[in-house]
């Protein structure tokens, strides 16, 4: 807490780069995530193969994706970037599909009877009664992503890991805590927040 | 424009992986403006026939016209609007209020704010519940009852030209399903909306129908009015079926066409 007490600006500065990162990590992960809930929501047989190979993805150590990632991108940004986007899929992809399976099967049939498009069955009933379980996604995706973001100080990113990687170097103990304390209470803020949104 | 006539020619149905037709080879011309009773049991093909009109159910051959237009031929969206679709399960919207819910087909079909507002509450009048008292409701504030009669009016309120209704009172109770016969041709009287009603239910068959099509194994056994079918039933399952020859079930049918039709 001392590093905190002493330096609250650099703290605040890196939490906010951290939060950006998350933030955007998150926005482009369900743009991506949306689509394959849908499609594993509207296609049962193809839905364990899709949520399957998410799942692989999703049990890959986040520090052995991050290497093949700065193979590819170099340091910096983007590898903890994609990183974030890609190990998102799995929970955003599988809440977004049990949420729009989840919604009453009679109230499908009456929207398309009474002449919804595919498109406004979906916007109009599926998707705002999944909106609940789609949320409890966003937010396990968010506490994941939290943590898992704090990889990118070690590739050369922003964020609070620069705080923690750098203290591993420095050897000091009062920078790591201070960034590891700063990403649990965000991790923990997030969780908050979500919920009640999830109501 | 509400009363539109259908035209069912050599229409069959086969369901991917089934080993029989599910509707097979089924004629027939319904008038404009009257109430139809498709009777049978379940698995006979009649929700599946109905179905076909609004073209949820796909034709493996033949044809449904609805006034002299092949169904195939028009938009499916475009012309489940034009068709009011009711289900046993009702499906309220959950996400929506009761006046959402019922002016969801004006919706779609562009109407003005204002008008849809008027619809809601013309509607919900006509089927019997109070503008003021239900417009704000969620669905899962409503009796069974009280959800069908919303089912009911947001089928109707898009001014269709046909009506669809698939075992639309079976889950509600002996009491709540008579009030809402009652309604129903009140309001097909009143609108004269060509209607297709499935029901596995003889009773309610021979109270609701100006004719009766008895389908069985995906085939029409017989049609025509009801006590035509009491008094000549074409086969011993038809016989059977409407117990045809003992007197106190043609008083009893005679009785509930009655019943609904008193003021």
């Amino acid at each position: 807490m001392n590093y905190i007490a002493a330096h609250p600006l650099r703290v605040a500065e890196l939490a906010l780069a951290h939060v950006e990162l998350v933030a955007a990590a998150l926005v482009v992960a369900f743009a991506f995530a949306l689509p394959l809930g849908v499609l594993a929501a509207r296609r049962p047989t193809i839905a364990p193969w899709l949520l399957g190979a998410l799942g692989a993805i999703y049990t890959i150590p986040s520090l052995a994706l991050l290497a093949v990632l700065v193979e590819a991108f170099g340091l910096g940004f983007a590898p903890i970037f994609v990183a974030l986007v890609v190990y998102a899929q799995f929970m955003l992809a599988r809440n977004v599909a049990a949420g729009i399976a989840g919604v009453d099967p009679a109230q499908v049939d009456a929207a398309r009877g009474l002449g919804m498009s595919p498109a406004q069955v979906l916007a109009r009933v599926e998707f705002p009664q999944a909106l609940p379980v789609v949320i409890g996604g966003v937010r396990v995706a968010a506490i994941a992503m939290i943590s898992i973001a704090t990889l990118g100080g070690y590739v050369g990113g922003v964020g609070l890991g620069v705080l923690i990687f750098n203290g591993l170097t420095l050897h000091q103990p009062q920078m790591i805590a201070a960034g590891a304390i700063a990403a649990s209470a965000m991790a923990i803020a997030a969780d908050a927040l979500l919920r009640l949104a999830e109501r | 424009m509400n009363a539109a006539t259908i035209r069912f020619d050599g229409a069959t149905v086969r369901y991917s992986g089934a080993n029989r037709n599910a509707v097979e080879n089924v004629s027939y011309d319904v008038r404009g403006g009257e109430l139809l009773v498709l009777l049978g049991p379940s698995g006979c093909g009649k929700s599946t026939l109905l179905r076909t009109v609004n073209r949820l159910v796909p034709l493996a051959s033949g044809r449904v016209e609805i006034d002299g237009s092949d169904v195939n031929g028009l938009d499916a969206v475009a012309l489940r609007r034009e068709i009011g679709y009711v289900i046993q399960a009702v499906g309220l919207f959950a996400n929506m209020t009761v006046a959402q819910n019922v002016g969801v087909v004006p919706s779609l079909l562009g109407w003005k704010r204002d008008e849809i507002a008027a619809r809601v509450d013309e509607l919900l009048h006509l089927v019997g519940l109070d503008p003021a008292t239900y417009r704000a409701r969620k669905p899962s504030a409503l009796s069974g009852g009280e959800a069908q009669r919303i089912g009911v009016a947001r089928a109707i309120a898009g001014r269709p030209r046909a009506l669809l209704m698939d075992e639309p009172f079976g889950a509600v109770d002996v009491v709540v399903r008579t009030a809402l016969q009652r309604e129903l041709v009140r309001i097909v009287s009143e609108l004269h909306t060509t209607t297709l009603f499935v029901t596995h239910d003889v009773e309610e068959a021979f109270r609701l129908a100006d004719r009766i099509v008895v389908m069985r194994d995906g085939r029409i056994e017989q049609s025509g009015e009801p006590f035509e079918l009491f008094d000549n039933p074409a086969t011993p399952y038809v016989r059977q079926l409407v117990h045809a020859g003992d007197d106190v079930y043609r008083r009893y049918f005679a009785r509930g066409r009655e019943l609904l039709r008193s003021s």
